[in-house]
């Protein structure tokens, strides 16, 4: 986040540009007029903004190899789910992709928290919750018969994914999403910015929840 | 085969330090945005007399005194040159440069002080003098409470620069008011080129 009271130096650097700033708009309001000055305050500010929020802009991150870890005849799986942690279709995912292997499947289930709750720290709920949702689609998985294990991550999924990969090491990731038009994560990008961010074969797992209670209604 | 979470049955979940906004940078986001707000209604309460009166500004019969606060602008905006030289000195192990930096911002921050409350008593007219007044008053006695504010901050800081604290690695003592200092000053730069010169 642009900060320009960061650090003593920016905040020394951010008076300066201020003191440029309001010199040239005084200079141009005295010297040419109120109007003049005006111009020069309207410039001064839409270039300004512009620079800020191109400096604001982070740079695209160069893919990350990740090391692998176990051994040559394991597969390790990397599952990140949140709402759909419980679905069906990635319960069936799973199955599939473990099946001939000695498999190794961890999920990861996002705390998800309100933005207001994320930047006061205030994160027990949602670690809470998505704890919950974590024990109960382990639980399903373990009916199923796979073997895996969880953890709650953090509340930004591709954070989540970096932090599970750099521990876990997989061989692939699934992201499980609400279907397109429900998923926040889809439309946040999530997916896409999985596959240009890691170097890993990622696989996108969409489960329609509500098809799926009405298909068991 | 067994499934199994490594659950936190027994305590809190462990808080996740990733992606969370550290604290210094949260208390200094909220400090802005508070000033913001503070020193924001203040403006808004000058832009509406200004612009919906629609009057000259300062109205007839009131003068201020641009000159003086033109100097008095320059001693601050020096102060600030001042504070940054210190901290500069500190993190190059310079502790006589720390020293005087602190010195000369409290001597430079104090002059600029007195002079607004000598301007004050010359100024020939009251706070209750039309909404001119009130708002004149108003906005350069909210920037001096900050200025007053940030003396003592500094001047701690100087107390404890002779008493052999801070060091190249250790120095919040004086960033944290320099900081301060800065903002104090961009925001008297406004105040000056609102109030007294546009």
């Amino acid at each position: 986040m642009l900060n320009p009271f960061r650090s003593e130096s920016e905040a020394y650097r951010f008076l300066l540009l201020t003191v440029g700033y309001f010199a040239a708009i005084v200079l141009a309001a005295v010297v040419l007029g109120r109007w003049a000055g005006l111009t020069v305050f309207v410039v001064l500010t839409l270039a300004a903004l512009y620079l800020a929020l191109r400096r604001g802009t982070p740079e695209p991150r160069p893919q990350e190899a990740m090391v692998r870890r176990g051994t040559e005849d394991e597969r390790r799986i990397l599952v990140i789910a949140n709402e759909t942690v419980g679905g069906g279709a990635l319960r069936e995912e799973i199955k599939q992709r473990a099946e001939g292997h000695r498999e190794r499947v961890l999920v990861v289930c996002p705390a998800l928290n309100a933005p207001l709750r994320h930047w006061v720290s205030d994160e027990d709920g949602a670690r809470a919750a998505a704890q919950q949702r974590l024990e109960s689609s382990l639980a399903r998985l373990a009916e199923a018969g796979v073997d895996a294990s969880g953890e709650v991550g953090d509340g930004d999924p591709l954070q989540a994914i970096e932090d599970a990969l750099r521990t876990f090491g997989a061989d692939e990731v699934i992201i499980s999403t609400h279907p397109e038009g429900r998923s926040h994560w889809l439309e946040r990008g999530v997916v896409s910015g999985a596959r240009e961010r890691f170097d890993v074969p990622i696989t996108h797992v969409i489960t329609d929840l509500e098809a799926e209670r009405e298909g068991a209604g | 085969m067994s499934a199994h979470a490594e659950a936190h049955a027994s305590h809190p979940p462990l808080a996740n330090q990733s992606s969370r906004v550290d604290a210094p940078t949260l208390g200094m986001l909220l400090f802005i945005a508070s000033e913001i707000m503070l020193f924001g209604s203040f403006f808004t309460a000058y832009f509406f007399v200004r612009v919906v009166n629609d009057t000259a500004w300062p109205p007839e019969g009131f003068h201020l005194p641009v000159f003086v606060a033109g100097v008095n602008t320059a001693i601050l905006v020096t102060s600030s040159f001042t504070i940054h030289w210190a901290l500069q000195s500190i993190k190059r192990g310079n502790r006589a440069g720390l020293q005087a930096g602190l010195v000369l911002t409290v001597a430079l921050g104090l002059v600029f002080l007195l002079t607004q409350v000598r301007e004050y008593s010359r100024i020939g007219f009251a706070p209750h003098d039309l909404s001119f007044g009130t708002i004149f008053y108003g906005l350069t006695g909210l920037h001096g409470a900050h200025v007053f504010v940030g003396l003592c901050l500094l001047t701690m800081a100087t107390i404890r620069a002779f008493r052999g604290h801070f060091t190249p690695a250790h120095h919040h003592g004086v960033e944290i008011p320099g900081i301060y200092w800065h903002f104090v000053d961009v925001m008297w730069i406004v105040v000056y080129a609102t109030i007294y010169v546009l």
